[in-house]
């Protein structure tokens, strides 16, 4: 990086307008060649705006565009494109039923025969140590898979910039290394990446410079190397960041939840069987379970709410009562309350009322129902109140579901389990693509449970929110369970490994889980429609 | 069972069975293409009177084919506006064409009721079509071997072209087909057409194939068979042949059971007719206890698409 050479990209007072929001603000930056520049900002703040305005997606309404020192117009992204701009979306826009090379082929101008195509996907992957094989298809791929089909379509045309957003939210640690080490190739090689994220330990280890980005506007250019991810952080949430609030570190009570040898086979071809998974959880206790997606973690938060009941009565005890034979409804009434990671579609409907909504898990912990009716009247109520005591963005307790952006869908779910004062509650991705501010208050609202004396159980792919969040960790990984481990004394490394499988090496790993046929999370497959268990 | 009768059967056979296959062929890349058409069998029969008064009026089988495909191409477009750009819902308006073309077809077919039409001439000389074995290969219409090059073009189109490939993507996932630039709905106005003129073609098999004359209703609910043909294949074009030859034997011994007696009657007619139906259940069965995600169905097949939701 010179500081006299001409930048690659230089944007310069963009400025977008949405109906009701200043979605940038006369944003101006510079990207230069070969560095690694970030984007740094809660949702909400402009990011996307602003990288769609640059891939063409948007037109801006002000402020121009330089590239190379040439004015820069992209009307739509395959100008983008042609212009040397590359992008990996954060929501793969992938072909489940279709091979890899296939789904690349699309994302062609199709001058390509597919032989020759293959040719040059097979250089690239080698080039950058991205290894996939052309032909699989893409429903038995794990995350991180899909992700470098995304990659290598935008190293297929040779870009001089990369646009990466959220690249790292479904990696393992170890996959999250082996990305950077693409991307610090790339970066040597001259291309420039534009990288949006909001974990700051990625920024600082990976990033030469940061834009930081706050409401539309640019608040801040900064060095991460130079800074700390305290520093950075309130910058971008322009406040001081609120750490997580605890009482006096006191002891545990009594085991509220214990799990005792339960197995599970599969239930599909592409699910994980569980087994013998065991694990105690005390009052005031919030255990952690972490793991890279599909090893298990559907089929343990279907197995604890209900959803696949257990073999045995004594496989689930919740505060001595088994637990084990009884469906979602039952589980609910006894204190057992569980949020599935899927927020559309499993934990909420979304073309329902908010209102309807919570009655559909809160009506007998509140009472929602009388004598087969519905009592509008105090479900409104109840919903009024989580939407004021968990701040959900919603034109009130009639707003569609699936209207709500995913950050307040979320704050709305877990208010509405929070607040019916489980005993225990167990919830999968409590933060998955929430923004910085919402995930801090789902946070402190789960401290706050715990230490009213409930039992959590967190599932989790995030290893920083577990790391803040929780007593006790263990890692799942093709079903099974390691044991529990306290918070403290325990190394990213040592978790790292556990997720990557028992074997130790990386590369065994990951064979076995594709082999396992990993389900994917939210990101990139398309899901079945699990309303029926809200609904149940 | 002597040759002669068994040579006899697999001619029945393979006519029975073309016009299966052909509506089949057509409603595969429909469906492959994300969208569901119920009216196969108004198309059919629309294709078939359209396709008997032209043939009956010019003398010229091959022109009353070709309006035949015309005539299932603009019914399908009537489906295709209703269902792709007006986004009307894909079962009923399918359920509505099968409803129409029936009452079309009935009326505008009355005047031609008894009356006979030229048929096709052999493609092959008579030496091979009149030999007591060798017309097994040779004694057929060239629908059927038609049919043949359809069933292997629609194969490669689907696999190894680009543009098959754009279809498979746009059954797959709309949104993500439209996402990259892909015309959604253009493709599947394009794959609705090409079903309609294959329905129409396989109605016009009815009188030019198989009874060379009007009789209402002559198509005799295939265009069901047609679709649970599909579902039976898994939506593989190889599949859809070898099941649209099995459901044309059943076809055959259903008519075999009926007229003759004897060996035949090993079954009631109406239990032959049924078969179909039931073998795709069986099918269906099979696919789901085989526990495997993908069935080899469209992701979005029989959901509508607006590019703004």
């Amino acid at each position: 990086m010179q500081e006299n050479e001409r930048p690659r990209l230089q944007v310069r007072g963009i400025s977008k307008q949405f109906p009701g929001v200043l979605a940038n603000d006369r944003v101006s930056f510079s990207v230069a060649p070969g560095e690694i520049h970030a984007l740094l900002g809660e949702n909400g703040a402009g990011k996307s705006t602003l990288v769609k305005m640059i891939y063409g997606i948007m037109q801006p309404d002000e402020g121009e565009m330089f590239w190379n020192g040439q004015p820069l117009l992209v009307s739509n992204p395959k100008a983008a494109r042609s212009r040397g701009i590359g992008m990996v979306f954060q929501h793969f826009s992938l072909f489940e039923a279709l091979s890899v090379l296939e789904n690349i082929a699309l994302g062609m101008d199709g001058s390509l025969s597919m032989g020759e195509l293959e040719k040059k996907v097979r250089e690239v992957m080698q080039d950058y140590g991205l290894m996939l094989d052309p032909g699989r298809v893409v429903s038995s791929l794990s995350v991180g898979e899909r992700q470098r089909i995304e990659i290598v379509r935008a190293l297929l045309l040779k870009p001089e910039l990369l646009i990466m957003d959220e690249p790292t939210s479904v990696l393992t640690p170890q996959e999250v290394t082996q990305l950077f080490e693409t991307l610090r190739k790339l970066a040597s090689e001259g291309c420039s990446i534009l990288y949006i994220s909001h974990k700051l330990h990625e920024i600082k280890e990976l990033c030469d410079t940061a834009t930081i980005l706050r409401g539309g506007k640019v608040v801040g250019e900064c060095n991460p190397a130079e800074e700390t991810s305290k520093s950075m952080a309130e910058m971008m949430i322009g406040g001081s960041l609120k750490e997580i609030s605890r009482g006096e570190d006191g002891a545990l009570g009594d085991v509220l939840l214990k799990v005792n040898g339960l197995s599970l086979g599969r239930n599909h071809d592409f699910g994980t069987a569980l087994a013998d998974i065991s694990f105690e959880v005390r009052r005031g206790e919030i255990f952690g379970v972490a793991g890279v997606a599909g090893n298990g973690q559907n089929e343990l938060l279907e197995a604890m709410s209900g959803e696949m009941p257990a073999p045995r009565e004594d496989a689930i005890i919740l505060h001595g009562r088994p637990m084990g034979l009884l469906g979602p409804n039952q589980r609910r009434k006894a204190g057992l309350c569980c949020v599935p990671e899927e927020r559309n579609g499993h934990a909420a409907i979304g073309d329902f009322s908010l209102s309807d909504n919570a009655v559909l898990t809160a009506r007998h912990r509140k009472g929602l129902v009388k004598s087969g009716m519905v009592q509008g009247r105090a479900a409104e109520k109840y919903t009024r109140e989580i939407i004021s005591r968990f701040s959900v963005m919603a034109t009130g307790p009639m707003a569609q579901a699936g209207s709500l952006s995913g950050g307040n869908l979320q704050k709305f779910i877990m208010g509405r389990e929070i607040l019916q004062v489980p005993e225990v509650l167990v919830v999968s991705q409590p933060t998955w693509g929430v923004d910085a501010g919402a995930a801090a208050f789902i946070h402190q609202a789960l401290v706050d449970m715990a230490q009213a004396g409930s039992a959590i159980v967190v599932i989790s792919q995030d290893l920083d929110e577990l790391l803040a969040l929780c007593e006790t960790i263990s890692v799942i990984n093709e079903g099974k369970l390691s044991r529990a481990m306290p918070i403290k004394g325990v190394s990213v490394e040592e978790l790292g490994l556990l997720m990557g499988g028992i074997h130790g090496t990386e590369e065994t790993g990951e064979r076995d889980r594709v082999e396992n046929g990993a389900e994917k999370n939210g990101s990139g497959g398309i899901k079945e429609g699990k309303a029926d268990a809200v609904q149940a | 069972m002597n040759i002669d009768i068994t040579i006899a059967i697999i001619i029945t056979m393979v006519g029975a069975s073309t016009p299966l296959l052909l509506a089949a062929l057509g409603e595969l890349v429909v469906e492959k293409s994300g969208v569901l058409n119920l009216g196969i069998e108004g198309m059919m029969l629309t294709g078939a009177v359209v396709g008997f008064a032209v043939t009956f009026n010019t003398g010229n089988p091959w022109l009353g084919i070709g309006a035949a495909a015309l005539a299932g191409v603009m019914v399908s477009m009537l489906f295709a506006v209703l269902t792709l750009s007006l986004a009307s819902n894909q079962v009923a308006t399918g359920l509505a064409l099968t409803i129409f073309g029936t009452g079309f077809s009935a009326l505008f077919g009355q005047a031609y009721t008894g009356k006979p039409i030229a048929l096709f001439d052999s493609v092959f000389p008579e030496t091979l079509t009149e030999d007591r074995f060798l017309r097994v290969f040779f004694d057929y219409s060239p629908l059927v071997y038609f049919s043949f090059l359809m069933t292997f073009l629609v194969w490669w189109f689907l696999q190894k072209t680009r543009a098959g490939l754009i279809l498979r993507a746009v059954g797959e996932n709309d949104h993500s087909a439209h996402s990259m630039g892909y015309s959604v709905t253009g493709v599947r106005y394009g794959a609705v057409a090409f079903g309609g003129a294959m329905a129409g073609i396989a109605g016009a098999c009815f009188p030019l194939l198989l009874t060379p004359q009007w009789v209402e209703g002559l198509t005799g609910g295939r265009g069901w068979i047609a679709l649970a043909l599909v579902v039976f294949a898994a939506w593989r074009p190889g599949r859809l042949l070898a099941g649209a030859y099995l459901f044309g034997l059943i076809a055959t011994m259903e008519l075999y059971a009926k007229a003759a007696g004897g060996a035949f009657r090993i079954l009631p007619s109406e239990l032959w007719a049924s078969l179909p139906y039931l073998a795709t259940i069986v099918v269906l069965v099979l696919i789901s206890l085989r526990r495997t995600k993908n069935s080899g169905a469209p992701a979005c097949l029989g959901k509508p698409f607006m590019p703004n939701n």
